[in-house]
């Protein structure tokens, strides 16, 4: 028997399906690929007009408690914001300031009422979890917190920090005497040269390392003891959940442009969607696609309905593993079905395939998930 | 729902206590594969059992023999079979295509006539749509219906007919004219017996080296005329709708399961007990992976079912989830068996009848049964075909 019992939850709101169909109007009118290219070559790497708009919706504080001033829709909600945002490749600092709350929202009041009310009017957060050696695990932070008086000294190296540039608080991740903590630093407090910009695979991102130290922080802006842990988990939970989500809508894109392709080129004087050897695989595309939106929005549904910790660990890991191998599938073979357009620049395929492999590396890729799941399953 | 719950109980307490003894032969796997007259009458047997308690055709309407009760509780009498590995029940192809077809489109003498029979186990029903020459394009169809008087008198082959042996009816697509204006418009359906001179049934041995399947021939067969489903020349249209219930995309089956299922916690269980290196096969890493993907693709199928019943969720692409069911499902079991087999070690190589097999061979017929649903009722190929061409609007071969 399996010690984690698989259900079959599936729960829609009215709230949620309108939240779906306002974020899918809004990026498909906000973020078509001649403005995704566009933003890949600017120095931000988003669009604030977009930006503040999606704040003004609400979007930025959807997990918010509402005392914070969030609506307090909680993560499902924020499912539908993911997925069709991945879906036209929009980059906003909107994920790493989804992650930034769900560390906050295991702090101690005082720290969440510093923090939370900025973010839901606009203010932008980040997580830095990952290290140099590009370990997912999150518990094995090396930086170190030192603590003299009210105050902790940062020293350490932290990669792949998300809209670091552009971020007004960085929570950071690192031991405090051999066990996780986390601080909350402002971005100002940053010594000058702490940030470098990262070349990322996929351009749509921005990117950065952070070397700290000995950088101070109050007492109060830490997160430590089982606090620690949980703000670890929920990070983690979130970006499985939300990256899933993205991937499920690169998955619908990528899906598009070939369908488009395959029903616009001919070859041989036939429509080369007529040729079995690449519609046969475009149906695999697909069918990769329902089986990811299915596993992200049970997972949602489980987070949403309060499942055990154990019971929404396995669904979330179940939802990346299936979401990065079906997202890079469709990526890779989008190139190959545009034939020799699909090796150009100029070529929207590539977009996908680049996104696909950000969202594989990021927090866990297929192969590392499915070793914990047989842990959990086997 | 307490009230759900206590009918589950009712069910679940009522199938232990009544589900047949395990024979001393192998079972077939699914209705298809009902290959000798001990299997057919056990499984008929426990089918009039079943509908005697009232757990059969419980939504379909009193009048002609049915529970008229809300769906709600046949599905949970599927859900507690399938969970406590009851027998399926063989008459399938009655029950759950040419049943709800009856009463979704039938006139009310053929649902009187048909539809008690068909929950009864008391009238098998069969198939005939594929023909020896045209598999998986059935508009192609060359057997021949043609009015004598008020008969008709049908001449061809059918083939993969499963029940063919036993069965009292077929659902039948015949020609009924060459010359109409496409080859869609010249074809009818019938609901024919197959009791009458001039049809003949010869059992076709699988690869397995069982039978199951038959081939029907037609020599100068007489039908009577009110055997015409529908006009004439709207079998194709007919033919079309029997496939939604066949592939589940239309509900309104009788119930019941219509094959053992096997799941990949079956295989877990196997992984446990056969040994690589030394040790229990479910300790290798790879073997963990493969058995972790084949998990991940069976809870991504369910949960796709789950979704299916949130329009707002499926809105895209609604026909995707339903219309992809038979390709996902038999392709997934179908990988599924291979690698259950590969688990044996040297011993995956052993057949049924061979001492040392595990399950006495199980596993393999299994694995080589699994063709007939990959191939039946369009081959997985077809099948990406028309999700390919119906659900993305891709261009046709």
């Amino acid at each position: 028997m399996t010690a984690v019992k698989l259900k079959a939850t599936m729960t829609f709101s009215e709230e949620q399906s309108m939240l779906l169909d306002t974020a899918t109007e809004f990026f498909r009118s906000k973020s078509p690929t001649s403005v995704v290219r566009d933003l890949m070559l600017s120095e931000d790497g988003y669009d604030d007009a977009v930006w503040r708009e999606m704040v003004d919706l609400g979007w930025s504080g959807l997990a918010i408690p509402e005392a914070c001033g969030g609506s307090d829709l909680g993560l499902a909600a924020a499912v539908t914001i993911a997925e069709p945002m991945g879906r036209w490749l929009s980059a906003t600092p909107w994920l790493s300031t989804q992650l930034f709350v769900q560390g906050v929202l295991a702090a101690d009041d005082a720290l969440r009422s510093a923090c939370l009310p900025a973010v839901a009017e606009g203010a932008i957060g980040t997580v830095a979890l990952c290290e140099v050696d590009g370990d997912w695990d999150l518990e094995a932070a090396g930086l170190t917190l030192r603590e003299t008086g009210s105050q902790a000294a940062l020293s350490g190296t932290k990669t792949f920090v998300l809209n670091a540039d552009a971020a007004d608080f960085l929570l950071i991740s690192g031991n405090l005497e051999g066990a996780p903590a986390l601080a909350v630093l402002d971005r100002e407090s940053l010594p000058a040269g702490a940030l470098h910009r990262e070349t990322l695979i996929d351009d749509t991102r921005r990117s950065f390392e952070l070397i700290l130290d000995g950088v101070q922080v109050p007492d109060d802006r830490l997160i430590r003891g089982e606090r620690a842990l949980t703000a670890l988990s929920r990070i983690r939970n979130a970006a499985l959940l939300l990256i899933s989500a993205e991937s499920a809508g690169g998955i619908a894109g990528a899906l598009e442009v070939i369908v488009e392709y395959l029903n616009t080129r001919t070859a041989f004087g036939r429509k080369i969607g007529s040729y079995q050897g690449l519609k046969h695989p475009t149906v695999d595309i697909l069918i990769g696609l329902e089986r990811t939106r299915s596993h992200v929005y049970h997972a949602a549904s489980l987070i949403e309905a309060g499942e055990s910790e154990e019971a929404i660990d396995v669904a979330l890991r179940m939802a990346k593993a299936q979401a990065s191998e079906a997202f890079a599938f469709a990526g890779d073979r989008a190139i190959q079905f545009h034939g020799g357009f699909g090796f150009t620049w100029e070529c929207d395929a590539q977009l996908y395939l680049k996104r696909a492999l950000w969202a594989q590396y990021a927090f866990g890729d297929a192969i590392h998930h499915r070793r914990h799941l047989a842990e959990a399953l086997l | 729902m307490s009230e759900l719950d206590d009918f589950r109980a009712e069910v679940a307490a009522w199938l232990e206590a009544n589900r047949p003894p395990e024979p001393d032969f192998l079972l077939p796997e699914t209705f298809m594969e009902v290959g000798t007259d001990r299997q057919f009458e056990y499984l008929r047997d426990w089918q009039r059992k079943v509908y005697e308690a009232g757990y059969l055709g419980m939504a379909w309407p009193k009048a002609y023999g049915g529970g008229g009760q809300p769906q709600v509780m046949q599905d949970i009498v599927n859900a507690e079979m399938a969970r406590l590995k009851v027998p399926f029940v063989p008459n399938t192809i009655g029950l759950n295509w040419a049943g709800p077809l009856i009463l979704a489109i039938g006139t009310e003498a053929e649902k009187q006539k048909y539809i008690p029979g068909i929950l009864s186990a008391e009238d098998i029903w069969c198939q005939g749509f594929s023909e020896p020459d045209n598999g998986s394009d059935l508009a192609a169809a060359t057997t021949r219906a043609v009015r004598d008087g008020d008969d008709w008198i049908l001449n061809g082959s059918k083939i993969w007919t499963s029940l063919g042996t036993y069965a009292k009816y077929m659902i039948l697509l015949a020609r009924t004219n060459p010359d109409a204006e496409n080859r869609y418009a010249g074809l009818s359906y019938f609901l024919a017996p197959m009791d009458v001179p001039g049809v003949d049934v010869q059992p076709i041995r699988k690869l397995t080296g069982e039978y199951g399947f038959t081939q029907t021939f037609f020599t100068d067969a007489r039908i009577p005329g009110d055997c015409l489903m529908g006009r004439e020349g709207e079998g194709w249209q007919i033919a079309m709708q029997t496939l939604t219930f066949e592939r589940s995309v239309a509900g309104g089956q009788a119930g019941g399961l219509s094959m053992n299922a096997v799941g990949v916690q079956d295989v877990l269980e196997l992984a446990r007990r056969v040994k690589r290196d030394g040790r229990p096969a479910i300790e290798d890493p790879i073997i963990r992976d493969e058995l972790v993907k084949f998990l991940i693709e069976e809870q991504g199928d369910r949960l796709c079912g789950a979704r299916a019943r949130h329009p707002a969720l499926i809105s895209e692409r609604p026909g995707a989830i339903a219309m992809s069911g038979k390709l996902r499902g038999t392709e997934h079991k179908r990988r599924l068996l291979q690698f259950a087999i590969t688990l044996q070690g040297a011993n995956g190589a052993r057949w049924v009848g061979d001492e040392r097999a595990e399950r006495g061979g199980l596993w393999q017929r299994s694995y080589f049964n699994a063709f007939s649903a990959t191939i039946g009722g369009g081959t997985s190929q077809v099948q990406a075909n028309i999700v390919g061409e119906r659900v993305l609007g891709l261009p046709k071969d």
